[in-house]
């Protein structure tokens, strides 16, 4: 329930376009063809980035990923079988 | 051989006769030749010779000799014997007609041989044809056997037969099973050097948790049914939602960061750059501000920062008011997540002041307006205390002003102090599950008796006076100083219980709060609601400085980096910022930092580490602020180390200044 709340928060904060939360095959929130788009990319980006993280050191990990586009910032936080993607709009 | 000719000759004459028109009269020798010349009318030549029938019947014999009438007759050699030409006898009557040269060999001749040896055909077959053993072997397979390269059974013409038979073929059947195939499922993976080393963390984590489940026997069962649940990780993590809940913080995290962007990099690189032209002054930049909402109606009492992570810092909220008594909260913010509390524990009465532990930093003590003290574990997923006193042991009576936690005792047990209103100051020890309280010193104004006639004692509280503030000594660790609703300071120590070491008469009003310095190990500052801060030498009973801020103090704290800088918030909303090194009259920065002038500051706490302060109001908010370069100067150095600061000169003349009746023996700092 403090995950929903936090999740809540996130989704209220000033400035955020969407949220998706994903599993290590699908995703959990609306099944749009967008958020099904990206899901799949952004899961393969994040593995793709782990294991660039560890294959330096394997004692290291990905704590989240930054994507800072024209439009707007895309937040990746991962987890052992959970992906978390924010798209914020940078207050500019 | 006349004879056999005579016969022939007739035949040949009489055919010739044919031809040349003779006429004989063999009638039946012609007709046996000549029968197509029966028809025809026989015709005479002219000039055939007429024969007489005696001539006709004459015989003339003919003779046929092998001589070739070709051959000459009359050859003649020369004998050199006889040295003359003489007649060969015999002459050569071979006539040849027709010469062919032929290409067959005799096979048994010197060229056959040669020729067979050359192609290489066996000699043998012809060896074969030619044994031919008695007994009636007449067939010659010769030319079989010169065909073939094997050795022929060579079959007997006469008795050989042939005899076969079949015997019964077994038939053939085709028998199969099928299986069902075994149960197949696809696996795949990298073998990367961290997945590899990951596994070995697991099966390290599980070695090490078998090691504890063999010390802890008694246990043994219940551990086994969490290990069953739980396999990978200590913590009970097999609830999903608390992983994500885990990643949704960070995001949080994120997403403020993005939002307070320009915030977050003032805090981290902006420095004032007007403060060179400002000479002494600086400012204060405003940063985040914390607000929770369902605080909105308390006020900010105590302010904590964590010492073991910097940007955590702990807010008390409660109520200065007496009429207004309700609940309290406790609330941790991180200055990475300004929107949100990281930890909120509702409480039942206000709260009135906090502590956390120096070295751990999940407990915390908390004093609260009823008189309990409680502890919190932040590490506890329950939003109880983990101690609570109670009526029973020997909680206070009144409001506890202060909370400050000690070094652990011999026994290796937490403990803290309290000072409430009631007038005792108590120490807690955590032993087990229970809160032991000790007192250690009453606040008695047994000790003022002597000055009864003098002081303004406040007999409504008989014979106790109520301690509003302490402060223990940074290195001398059973020194600590106890402030009074008196407005009087009190030195005391530990080990007395009874008697104070040395008092102050501080203030005229309530002394809301009292702070060693951090570094001059004699410098202790105090404030009051009587408008004043000063600053005291322990050894010297009249205060040092002692400025007047035009308002109720309401708090006031040195500074972690300098010895000499200090401020103070009041209940006009503004902070007060001093440093004696540069000024030791006014403020280096007076700036109210609330948007509303009616709101009250009620406390101020300098981080550790980084240069910033926070500051509590009285509608639940907390301000940070950065300070600007010139409240933080540094002094040059002198000898060195922080420590004595400021230069000893200057303080020698301070103390020449204020000197009444002073001895400028230990510098002020």
């Amino acid at each position: 329930m403090q995950f929903e709340e936090t999740l809540k928060r996130i989704q209220t904060h000033k400035g955020v376009i969407g949220t998706i939360v994903v599993n290590a095959e699908g995703k959990t929130t609306l099944d749009n063809s967008t958020t099904v788009q990206y899901a799949g990319l952004l899961h393969q980006l994040t593995m793709k980035a782990r294991s660039t993280v560890r294959d330096i050191d394997p004692q290291n990990d990905l704590t989240f990923l930054r994507i800072r586009s024209k439009k707007h910032e895309i937040m990746v936080a991962p987890d052992k079988e959970y992906l978390l993607i924010v798209i914020q709009n940078p207050s500019e | 051989m006349s004879t056999f000719f005579s016969q022939t000759n007739m035949l040949l004459m009489s055919v010739w006769s044919c031809f040349f028109g003779q006429d004989e009269e063999d009638g039946t020798e012609m007709g046996e030749g000549d029968e197509w010349m029966q028809g025809k009318t026989l015709i005479k030549p002219l000039d055939q010779l007429d024969l007489t029938e005696a001539e006709l019947k004459e015989e003339f014999t003919r003779i046929l000799t092998a001589n070739n009438p070709h051959a000459p007759q009359n050859i003649v050699r020369y004998s050199f014997k006889e040295r003359s030409y003489k007649p060969i006898s015999s002459v050569d009557q071979l006539a040849v007609h027709f010469v062919l040269e032929g290409n067959l060999l005799h096979q048994d001749s010197d060229e056959a041989r040669r020729q067979r040896a050359k192609q290489g055909l066996p000699e043998g077959g012809e060896d074969a044809g030619d044994v031919e053993e008695g007994g009636g072997e007449e067939r010659a397979d010769s030319v079989e056997s010169k065909a073939g390269k094997k050795e022929q059974k060579i079959t007997n013409q006469f008795n050989f037969s042939e005899r076969a038979s079949q015997t019964l073929n077994n038939p053939l059947r085709e028998r199969g099973c099928q299986t069902e195939p075994p149960p197949r499922a696809n696996f795949s993976a990298t073998a990367n050097q961290w997945e590899i080393y990951d596994v070995y963390l697991e099966v390290l984590q599980k070695q090490e948790k078998n090691k504890e489940k063999a010390k802890a026997v008694p246990k043994k069962d219940d551990d086994k049914g969490r290990e069953l649940k739980n396999v990978p990780l200590f913590p009970p993590q097999s609830d999903d939602i608390t992983k994500v809940a885990k990643v949704a913080k960070i995001i949080e995290r994120m997403v403020n960061q993005n939002t307070f962007d320009d915030i977050a990099q003032d805090f981290k690189y902006f420095e004032d750059a007007s403060d060179e032209y400002r000479e002494q002054e600086g400012t204060l930049l405003p940063l985040w501000k914390f607000q929770y909402d369902k605080a909105k109606r308390l006020s900010v009492t105590a302010l904590c920062w964590n010492e073991s992570y910097k940007d955590l810092f702990a807010v008390g909220l409660g109520s200065y008011d007496f009429t207004k008594q309700g609940r309290g909260m406790l609330v941790f913010y991180s200055l990475k997540n300004s929107t949100f509390p990281e930890y909120i524990y509702p409480t039942t009465s206000g709260i009135l002041c906090l502590d956390i532990h120096k070295h751990l930093p999940y407990l915390v003590a908390v004093g609260f307006y009823d008189g309990c003290v409680a502890v919190y574990n932040l590490k506890e997923e329950t939003l109880q205390p983990i101690y609570k006193s109670t009526a029973k042991s020997g909680k206070h009576t009144d409001p506890v002003w202060q909370v400050k936690w000690q070094k652990d005792d011999m026994d290796n047990n937490h403990n803290f102090f309290s000072v409430s209103s009631d007038g005792r100051v108590v120490s807690w020890t955590l032993v087990k599950n229970e809160l032991v309280f000790t007192d250690i010193i009453k606040l008695s104004l047994a000790g003022a008796v002597s000055e009864g006639p003098e002081g303004v004692q406040l007999p409504i509280m008989g014979k106790t006076s109520c301690g509003t503030s302490f402060d223990f000594h940074k290195q001398i660790d059973y020194l600590f100083l106890v402030g009074t609703e008196e407005g009087k300071i009190h030195k005391c120590s530990k080990a007395y219980s009874s008697q104070f070491l040395e008092t102050y008469n501080a203030h005229n009003m309530a002394v809301d709060a009292v702070k060693w310095n951090h570094f001059h190990t004699k410098v202790f500052i105090s404030c009051s609601s009587d408008w004043t801060v000063k600053i005291w030498d322990h050894t010297i009973k009249t205060p040092m400085f002692t400025f007047d801020l035009n308002a109720s103090v309401g708090d006031v704290a040195w500074s972690p980096y300098s010895s000499t800088v200090f401020a103070a918030v009041t209940t006009d909303g503004k902070v007060h910022t001093f440093d004696l090194s540069i000024n030791k009259y006014e403020a280096i920065c007076q700036q109210p930092v609330v948007a509303k002038k009616k709101t009250k500051l009620t406390h101020i706490e300098f981080n550790p580490v980084y240069p910033i302060i926070i500051v509590g109001d009285d509608r639940g908010y907390v301000t940070s602020l950065k300070l600007s370069p010139n409240l933080r100067k540094k002094p040059k150095e002198k000898k060195g180390q922080e420590l004595p600061k400021g230069p000893e000169v200057e303080i020698a003349k301070m103390e020449k200044l204020l000197s009444l009746l002073r001895e400028p023996e230990n510098s002020n700092a």
